[in-house]
């Protein structure tokens, strides 16, 4: 292998077996006994992965859940076995898939650090050397004699951090911990992250966040129903990925279904709805049919964000339509367009006809829809209208 | 020099694992209890007194055994790391899955590290003993010092089958409840309450060819008394046969070790 390779990954793949009842008993093998083939189900969790990995460089594995990519950093950190091909590691690998990998709660803070100081290759001797600055980094001074199951969440994942930056290695697989723990807890981690790339070290990281990957990372690849989708320097994947969001989420259709965050009298009921999503405009249409008479009925729609805040809406009265009146079997098309003026993050749409009286409700669809908007310019409120900026300086 | 440090840079990682398991396994293992560690001394204590009323005033069949209480207590100490090591083997792959699925590392480390507790509660134990044989006048001979291989092959013994059970405990969970009924037969068929003198020669020549029976009745031949039944009274000149329980253990080894390293590649899925 080429000395400046820290990880040459060849035609991996992997399947995994599902038996549709796991023979996990010795009754099992004798009653599944002729019938093993029809009972298991082979799933290709990975197929004929090809990629190296520079020393020294930061490399990015993006992918939906459910593509693949987990089982790709358990098998790059050894965890798991490749069915087919081989993975080349140079260098002392250490994973990250989780914080704090052997903490146990029954044990202090100081004898977690011990075992966790372990974990990561370090001798109790080494440990003792550097137990100061890990406790103080990690700001957990006056706890450290208390048993880990009286530490907040927070503290927890505080000591793991602690312990985890100070890991020795050549490589390193970093896993999505950076979703953990509040903005103080991820500022330090950007700040662990400048520092892994500013010496040099290499590491491999597995995100959804597009703006981490064009930060931090020099190439990346793309995973995409078990296969390297796309492969290339780190913006090309991060608009590759925004890409093909976009493209699956661009129609959302659902048809009518029975559930509970549904009711109305049903004399007009929403057949089917839909949302199309696009850089510019998010476009609401709903089809509802008419199984008796209404006066003017009204269309509405409300917008939340994911924690169930209501964002705006409006409805066919407000905007000063009428409907007419409806009869038996009529149907009618509502379209709303509405600017995207959304921020980064899913959004979910109310649909409602209702009498003309505004009391009574023939069909009220709660959160009938979402719809998934993928922003560069991400800031932490709901709304993020797309704003010109100009600055002028005079020096 | 170069070989040793290949060498610590190879198993430097097991050993440390090896060693804050082992400590871990220590604190956690009488946590919470009052009188902690000394449960370590008191339950085979406490468990000997039980047998020894039985065995001594309603049945007595180790009428004639001489240091007959300091005969049992050794069969019921040896015993017991076997059980230890074994019942707590079984499922110690499965127990550990969490860990499995997030960091790769020598798996046999887990099972080693039951294997050792197991053996510094085993020399606890042996203190209980050493104050029993003191007390009941037991002589001692340089003979004594063959505990030491005794206590090797208990060790390799022990710790072949855990390596094997647990490995299998991973594919079938029935191997639990199967290795439970075992045990509780191979209890009786291992003379630990009876002496060999008390059943037929050719029971005793049997059951003597279980490795657990051999290491037994030899410890108890050179710590308590030369009268003890051994493997070599019961076949005597037959040299090739003192060696089947030995042999058995080193094929249980073998295959253990290597059943336990194919299969431990997939443990990470399978758990």
């Amino acid at each position: 292998m080429n000395e400046d390779i820290a990880i040459s990954v060849k035609n991996v793949s992997k399947d995994f077996v599902l038996p549709h009842e796991k023979v996990s008993s010795v009754k099992g093998i004798f009653t599944s006994f002729g019938k093993r083939d029809k009972s298991a189900e082979v799933q290709h969790a990975l197929k004929d992965i090809n990629f190296e990995i520079k020393k020294g460089e930061f490399f990015g594995i993006v992918g939906r859940n459910g593509s693949g990519k987990s089982t790709l950093l358990k098998i790059l950190a050894g965890i798991y076995q490749p069915t087919k091909g081989m993975v080349k590691t140079q260098g002392k690998l250490v994973p990250f898939i989780e914080l704090g990998v052997g903490f146990n709660a029954e044990l202090t803070g100081k004898e977690n650090v011990y075992l966790n100081g372990a974990m990561l290759g370090f001798s109790e001797k080494q440990v003792k050397a550097m137990y100061k600055d890990i406790v103080e980094f990690a700001e957990l001074e006056r706890f450290m004699d208390q048993k880990l199951k009286n530490y907040s969440s927070g503290m927890q994942v505080r000591l793991a951090f602690s312990l985890a930056t100070r890991a020795e290695a050549d490589i390193l697989l970093v896993d999505e911990v950076l979703a953990v723990g509040d903005a103080d807890f991820q500022r330090k981690c950007f700040a662990y992250f400048r520092q892994l790339k500013k010496n040099k070290k290499t590491v491999i990281f597995v995100t959804h966040d597009m703006s981490a990957v064009r930060e931090y990372c020099d190439r990346a690849v793309m995973i995409e129903s078990s296969e390297v989708f796309h492969s290339g320097s780190a913006d090309d994947i991060a608009t590759e990925y925004i890409k093909l969001f976009n493209k699956i989420e661009k129609n959302n259709h659902q048809e009518r279904t029975e559930d509970q965050s549904r009711w109305g009298d049903g004399i007009i009921t929403l057949e089917s709805v839909a949302s199309d999503v696009d850089d510019n405009e998010v476009k609401i249409t709903c089809v509802a049919k008419a199984s008796g008479n209404s006066e003017d009925p009204v269309f509405g729609y409300l917008i939340r964000d994911g924690a169930g805040n209501d964002l705006f809406g409006s409805n066919t009265k407000l905007m000063k339509r009428t409907i007419g009146t409806v009869s038996n079997g009529d149907k009618i098309t509502v379209e709303w367009t509405i600017p995207n003026v959304f921020n980064d993050g899913t959004f979910y749409i109310t649909l409602a006809v209702s009498h003309n009286d505004g009391v009574t409700q023939h069909d009220w669809w709660d959160d009938a829809l979402n719809f998934t908007v993928f922003r560069e310019d991400k800031t932490p409120f709901a709304l993020n209208p797309k704003t010109k900026l100009k600055i002028i300086r005079k020096d | 020099m170069a070989k040793f440090s290949a060498l610590t840079q190879r198993y430097g990682y097991s050993v440390i694992l090896l060693k804050q398991l082992v400590k871990t396994d220590f604190k956690l293992r009488y946590q919470g209890s009052t009188l902690g560690y000394l449960w370590s001394l008191l339950r085979p204590l406490l468990i000997f007194c039980i047998l020894y009323l039985v065995f001594t005033v309603f049945l007595p069949v180790g009428k004639g055994v001489p240091h007959y209480p300091v005969y049992l207590l050794l069969g019921i100490v040896l015993w017991n790391y076997f059980g230890e090591v074994t019942s707590g083997g079984v499922g110690a792959i499965v127990g550990k899955g969490d860990l499995l699925r997030k960091i790769n590392f020598p798996k046999y480390v887990i099972i080693l590290s039951g294997s050792f507790s197991a053996l510094i509660n085993l020399a606890l134990n042996f203190i209980i003993i050493a104050i029993f044989m003191i007390i009941g006048k037991v002589a001692i001979s340089w003979m004594a010092l063959l505990i030491i291989p005794l206590i090797i092959e208990l060790f390799i013994l022990s710790l072949a089958m855990a390596f094997l059970l647990s490995a299998l405990f991973v594919k079938f969970r029935d191997v639990s409840y199967i290795w439970e009924v075992i045990m509780q037969g191979a209890f009786y068929a291992t003379p630990i309450l009876y002496p060999l003198s008390k059943i037929p020669v050719w029971a005793a020549k049997l059951l003597i060819l279980n490795p657990m029976a051999q290491i037994i009745q030899d410890a108890r031949y050179v710590l308590v008394t030369p009268t003890t039944i051994t493997i070599s009274k019961l076949y005597p000149g037959k040299v090739w046969v003192w060696f089947i329980p030995i042999g058995l253990t080193a094929i249980l080894a073998v295959i253990a070790a290597s059943y336990f390293r194919r299969q431990s590649k997939y443990f990470a899925e399978e758990v």
